[in-house]
């Protein structure tokens, strides 16, 4: 298969990522959508390391999946601390640090 | 028999994908994101990164994605309410993404790059299996791979701290 085929599946992967944050309203779902982003942004990096023919795109891949990991534990510890404080799970209602 | 596998793991890539997004109980969501995580390994494997593959179903299917479904089931999964900050968003979000698939299509067909339109070179057989990537985080990226595991030990004592018991005269 051309490379074009999987750059162009993580582009489109990437922006039904992006539309489900512009949707959803619940934190953990908009998580989620996050998780869809890195996750094509790794298929066009393993798919330009192949294109290369070069290994270090697949050790920056893997890094990014370390930060994916980082981000969903504090994200999902906020979205436990904001339901045991009683606030409503909703992006557009927790505004306040809004201006 | 490449291509036959290639489209499938698109389409199971993609259907996840929608899923996630549509799905108005959050829990199917995450269930749609394992198949989409499922797919996306085989894509990997088909781009001969056997480690990269394996991480993936290990790490995300694996370990992230148990850690969403007892978060979820611990919340709830509530109803989303209608009320829109912007009118019409759910129209214009839509009309958004496919503005930005297009606008990455043009980024990525219209560059200068020709080994794009290839299978990429021939590889030699080790290529991407985890002793070449751990030679290559022990040697070659060793700082990053260090500063990974900083971070990761941050984000576990950050996680506790947020998520741990609530003190007393706290508001609950």
């Amino acid at each position: 298969m051309n490379i074009e085929w999987y750059v162009v599946l993580s582009s489109l992967l990437f922006a039904i990522g992006a539309t489900g944050i512009l949707i959803r309203r619940s934190p953990v779902v908009i998580l989620l959508c996050l998780e869809l982003m890195l996750n094509a942004g790794n298929l066009a990096l393993v798919a330009f390391s192949r294109m290369v023919g070069n290994q270090d795109g697949q050790v920056f891949a893997i890094v990014v999946m370390v930060v994916a990991a980082c981000e969903v534990v504090v994200g999902l510890g906020l979205i436990v601390a904001i339901f045991r404080r009683r606030l409503p799970l909703d992006v557009d209602e927790l505004r306040e640090l809004r201006g | 028999m490449e291509q036959a596998l290639f489209f499938a793991a698109a389409i199971g890539a993609l259907g996840g994908a929608i899923g996630v997004v549509a799905m108005r109980n959050p829990f199917f969501g995450v269930l749609s994101l394992i198949v989409h995580l499922f797919s996306l390994a085989v894509l990997f494997l088909l781009l001969t990164s056997a480690f990269v593959a394996a991480a993936q179903v290990v790490v995300y299917a694996g370990a992230v994605m148990v850690l969403y479904v007892f978060v979820v089931a611990y919340v709830g999964g509530g109803t989303e309410s209608a009320w829109e900050p912007i009118p019409g968003q759910r129209l214009l979000a839509p009309l958004l993404g496919v503005a930005l698939f297009i606008e990455l299509s043009i980024a990525v067909l219209a560059s200068s790059l020709l080994a794009l339109g290839t299978d990429g070179p021939d590889v030699r057989a080790g290529f991407g299996d985890p002793a070449a990537i751990g030679n290559l985080l022990l040697e070659k990226f060793l700082v990053p791979f260090e500063a990974a595991s900083i971070l990761l030990l941050l984000a576990a004592v950050g996680a506790v701290v947020l998520a741990g018991h609530l003190r007393e005269g706290e508001r609950s």
